[in-house]
Order: C-alpha cells, then structure tokens, then sequence
C-alpha cells in the first residue's frame, strides 16, 4: 500500500499470512457447502418467477388473445419442467428462510433460549394461512 | 468517496435483500404452483381473463403485485452478487457484477411499475 506525498521513507511493517488457495470448485467438496450454495442460487428461481409475472402482465394489458396465447406458452412442456424445477428451488427457500429466523432472532424468555421451533413453527403456519388466502382470491370466480 | 457511498448504501441493500427473502418465502410458493403447474396441467380451472382483470384494477392488488415483482429480485441481486464473489472467487470483476445485479434488480421494478400503472 502506497500514501501520496507525504509517505513515510520507512517501509511499514506488513506480515503476510500464509493462505491455502481455496479451490475454484469448494463447493462441490462437502455436503453443507453444497446445500449453501443451492440456497443461494434458489433466489434465481425467484427472479425467474418475477419475469413470468412480468411477461404475464404484459399479456393482460395487450388483452384476451394475447393473454390465452400466455396460458398456451405456459403450456409447453419444456416450460411445465422449469417451472416444477423452480417450484422445487422457492420451495427450499422458503424452509431454509424459516429455518434461519431463531438464529437470526435470538429470543430468551427468563434467561433460557426459546426452542427454535417456537419461533420457526409460527412461520409455517403463517405461510400456509397465506398461500390458502392468495389462493381463494384467485379461485373463488 | 466511492467507499463512503456504498458503505452507506449497504445497510438500504441488505434490508431489501431480508425483505425481498420474506416476500419470497411467503407469497412466490403458492403463485408459482398455481399459474406454473397447477393451472397450464388443467389440475384446477384457470381463472378467466375478465376476472383477472377485475383483480388487476384493485388498487391494493396493483401494490401487492409490484411488491411481489420489485423484493424478490433485491433479494436474488443480494444473493447472486455474493455467490459470485465467494463461490467462483472473481473479485476483480466485482464492480461489473455489482452493476449488473441490481441494475436488473432496478430495471424490473420500473418495468413492473410501468406495467401495473398502465394495464386498464
């Protein structure tokens, strides 16, 4: 590291640590470093929802035709299988999102740690209550 | 300078990041298995175009959608810029990503504004 103008002749001490060079592909070595980056990569499918959305209200706005020649796009196979794929990955987020919320939020009651599950379980009722809310706005006609 | 600004903005990026996760966790599950699979495979009967509309010109539904659009893609520039940094290990294009990340992140939000402010 070098200061202008009014650097110090001397050179400061700087001990450089030895590092082992991590490979490219660490994440491939063990079971955990895999699920992490899985859990990462599911926020793509998440994005790939929001461009279908965003294609879908573009449809909605050209009107009828243009949004069953949509539906028939979504029909194809090729795109089913993506979608059941991104279902899949949103699906992970969503537990391991929960499943992070106790460690994230420490919450002690009388100076004990209230079980994880007091605090993630909530969640997941709260996340099917939700989901069966949307659902009936969308269904009932 | 440069540091200062980003050092500053950090904070703005990371809570959009956790609330574009929540938004992600609760509401993407359930739209995508419906207008994804369930509705394309004939599993449950398609809401009709006109219904779809009558949904559409709620004004809370428009909001509700462009919280659905805008978070989640905060939350994956988040996640993508990091996997990128430590999981392939290119630091020196760090700038590049950073940019692309939530630039597209920003540039979907407008186009769901865009969409929802004019669909009539």
């Amino acid at each position: 590291m070098k200061s202008s103008g009014t650097a110090p002749s001397y050179t400061p001490y700087h001990p450089k640590w030895y590092r082992r060079r991590v490979s490219t592909y660490w994440w491939l070595q063990r079971g955990e470093y895999l699920k992490f980056v899985l859990r990462e990569m599911s926020s793509i499918f998440g994005a790939y929802f929001v461009v279908i959305t965003l294609v879908q209200l573009y449809a909605l706005s050209r009107g009828p035709q243009a949004y069953a020649d949509f539906e028939n796009w979504l029909k194809n196979p090729l795109v089913i299988a993506l979608n059941a794929i991104s279902f899949f990955f949103v699906v992970f987020h969503t537990i391991t999102w929960f499943n992070l919320a106790p460690r994230a939020m420490a919450v002690r009651l009388g100076g004990k740690r209230v079980p994880d599950l007091l605090i993630s379980g909530p969640n997941f009722v709260a996340w099917i209550v939700v989901s069966a809310v949307i659902a009936w706005f969308l269904l009932r006609g | 300078m440069a540091k200062e600004t980003q050092l500053r903005l950090e904070p703005l990026l990371w809570m959009l990041f956790s609330a574009g996760g929540v938004v992600t966790a609760f509401l993407i599950p359930v739209h995508l298995f419906l207008f994804g699979l369930a509705f394309p495979l004939g599993w449950i009967k398609a809401p009709e175009y006109a219904s779809l509309m009558v949904l559409v010109a709620h004004p809370l539904v428009r909001i509700y959608l462009f919280v659905l659009c805008s978070l989640p893609l905060f939350h994956w520039a988040h996640r993508f810029r990091y996997t990128l940094y430590d999981g392939l290990q290119i630091k020196h294009l760090n700038e590049v990503i950073n940019f692309c990340c939530y630039g597209g992140a920003v540039m979907g939000t407008v186009v769901a504004g865009y969409l929802l402010w004019n669909i009539h």
